[in-house]
């Protein structure tokens, strides 16, 4: 399980327009790395980058490299729909499968790709569940739809849903933005359980958040209106909150920015 | 006007009272609104009271029994059970045919098509389709199918017809149902590793189903109705034809022409009790429809 990530001198583009210039970094495996940086610096759009969800959306391209392990993610060889399954991702808002019920919704991700044994699909559910923390609470109504859950429970299930297909690294793009303090300590616990087997990345906008879960932070920033995002530093959590490189870094993470 | 007895002062707070200007064009408009819908129902309910009333004296066994073979204007008796069979057949064929290939059109449209050239063209096919005179489908099935390729009337041939008509609209139904599915359930799905047509199979259909229903029932409703292009394409016939293949067919429309242009007054019961059958098999397909559509409708809110 868990695989490091390399990327390397990456672009990405939406149609005409550069997102995000010239990206290199390292994720490491079995620990938590988080993204911060002001709105529309390309944090998100990095992100998606890492499991091919960025060419998703019409006129989108990416340029540069991203290792796993060995293999290159962008490889005309590769297959995106392979890469996501190996690179899983929660999202900003809870987005559980409206017409199905919560064990469907856990097993969608394997019964869609052709995993069909009852025996087996309850026993990944059921371990899925645990994982994210949320089989005590839905274990008698595991028949019930997914959409009726709290937006806590129903962002955990989205992540039991993710880790069911058994990935190797996992991607949050915010994915307490839209919780309570309760439920989003709740996810941070699960955060850091479920680094012990996956790489993490994680975007967030809230650096206490990025403080308490991350090993590692990466600072993103944009020159301006119209200009690519880019990287400004990444390194250990704690330095970055104490004692970052930049100038821009510090003046971010103690609230001067702008 | 002041309201010093409650002690809001309106000097003090700016607050004031509703204007009486504001509450009397609230008034009218409320007015206007209630009268805009008592004139839109009336003829409606009016259209279904007639029909009741005058249909339900021949609305007996033997008119869903018998055919109207051998029977003549004057007669009494008599019933539509050829003309229902008709239309049930015909409008079978026709959403046999019209619903895959409308609904697949939407789901290339909204899901595949993005901005190219090609979606632009049929969405614009789609749109000249929508606006097409029943009559000249009708008039296009007679030129190609059975005056150029040399086949006769059939029941066959009247689906074809209704068939046209029925695409555009089952077609720009499902395009919106299609397109009022989040984003983020194809993302989620994209996400797991799914791949984009099981995920149109699994994910985005299911969810937008209960309305796609919805749209193919309206559009059944409008098929059924339909008489001109019928009168071109399967003729008209009082005896019973089973076989929609072969030969003229009977259809509640064409049923409901032929009684109501004859001038005996057991001819028009029969015609009246025609459309309220009519109007029954339509209400009932609806109802199914909605009974089935609810029990694969999204759960949960």
């Amino acid at each position: 399980m868990a695989k490091r990530i390399e990327v390397s001198g990456l672009h990405a583009y939406y149609g005409g327009v550069h997102a995000i210039e010239d990206i290199s970094m390292t994720v490491e495996p079995r620990s938590v790395t988080a993204f911060i940086g002001p709105s529309g610096c390309g944090k998100s759009t990095f992100l998606r980058t890492l499991n091919r969800m960025h060419e998703v959306i019409p006129g989108a391209r990416v340029e540069g490299k991203v290792m796993l392990d060995d293999e290159d993610l962008y490889d005309s060889a590769v297959d995106p729909v392979a890469v996501r399954r190996v690179v899983g991702m929660v999202f900003q808002r809870p987005n559980p499968f409206p017409t199905m019920s919560i064990y469907d919704n856990v097993a969608a991700g394997l019964k869609l790709n052709g995993v069909r044994r009852k025996g087996r699909l309850d026993e990944i559910v059921e371990e899925s569940l645990r994982g994210a923390n949320l089989w005590n609470e839905v274990r008698d109504r595991l028949s019930k739809p997914g959409a009726g859950l709290s937006g806590g429970q129903q962002q955990r299930l989205c992540i039991a849903r993710a880790i069911a297909v058994q990935p190797q690294v996992l991607l949050m793009d915010e994915p307490c933005s839209a919780l309570d303090p309760i439920s989003t300590l709740a996810i941070e616990d699960l955060i850091e359980k479920l680094k012990t087997q996956y790489t993490i990345v994680i975007v967030t906008h809230n650096m206490q958040q990025a403080a308490r879960v991350s090993d590692r932070t990466a600072f993103f920033n944009i020159a301006g209106t119209g200009k690519p995002g880019r990287l400004i530093e990444i390194d250990d959590t704690s330095k970055i909150f104490t004692n970052p490189e930049q100038k821009a870094t510090e003046d971010y993470i103690t609230g001067r920015f702008g | 006007m002041t309201t010093h007895s409650t002690g809001l002062t309106t000097h003090s707070t700016g607050l004031t009272p509703v204007s009486p200007g504001r509450k009397v064009k609230d008034r009218l408009v409320q007015a206007l609104v209630y009268l805009a819908f008592a004139l839109a129902v009336i003829p409606l309910v009016s259209v279904l009271w007639t029909v009741v009333v005058n249909g339900a004296k021949r609305l007996d066994l033997t008119f869903f029994q018998f055919s109207m073979n051998g029977i003549g204007g004057r007669d009494s008796g008599g019933g539509a059970y050829h003309a229902i069979i008709g239309t049930l057949e015909q409008v079978l064929i026709t959403s046999v045919i019209a619903v895959p290939l409308a609904v697949l059109t939407a789901i290339y449209l909204v899901e595949y098509a993005g901005n190219g050239r090609l979606g632009k063209a049929i969405s614009f096919t789609v749109d000249v389709m929508t606006g097409i005179p029943s009559i000249v489908a009708g008039l296009f099935v007679l030129a190609l199918w059975l005056l150029t390729v040399g086949f006769g009337f059939s029941g066959f041939a009247g689906a074809l017809s209704l068939t046209i008509l029925m695409i555009p609209t089952v077609v720009r139904a499902t395009e919106e149902m299609l397109k009022l599915v989040p984003n983020d359930l194809r993302e989620a799905s994209y996400a797991l590793g799914v791949p984009r047509w099981r995920t149109v199979c699994f994910v985005v259909l299911p969810t937008a189903m209960t309305g796609i229903v919805t749209g193919v029932m309206l559009a059944v409703a409008r098929v059924m109705g339909e008489t001109a292009p019928l009168l071109l394409t399967i003729f008209f016939t009082k005896a019973i034809n089973n076989n929609p293949f072969e030969g003229p067919q009977a259809s509640l429309p064409t049923f409901i022409w032929d009684q109501a242009s004859d001038p005996n007054q057991n001819s028009i019961d029969r015609a009246w009790t025609g459309a309220l059958v009519l109007i029954g098999i339509i209400m009932l397909l609806n109802l199914i429809a909605r009974f089935v559509a609810r029990r694969s409708a999204p759960t949960g809110r």
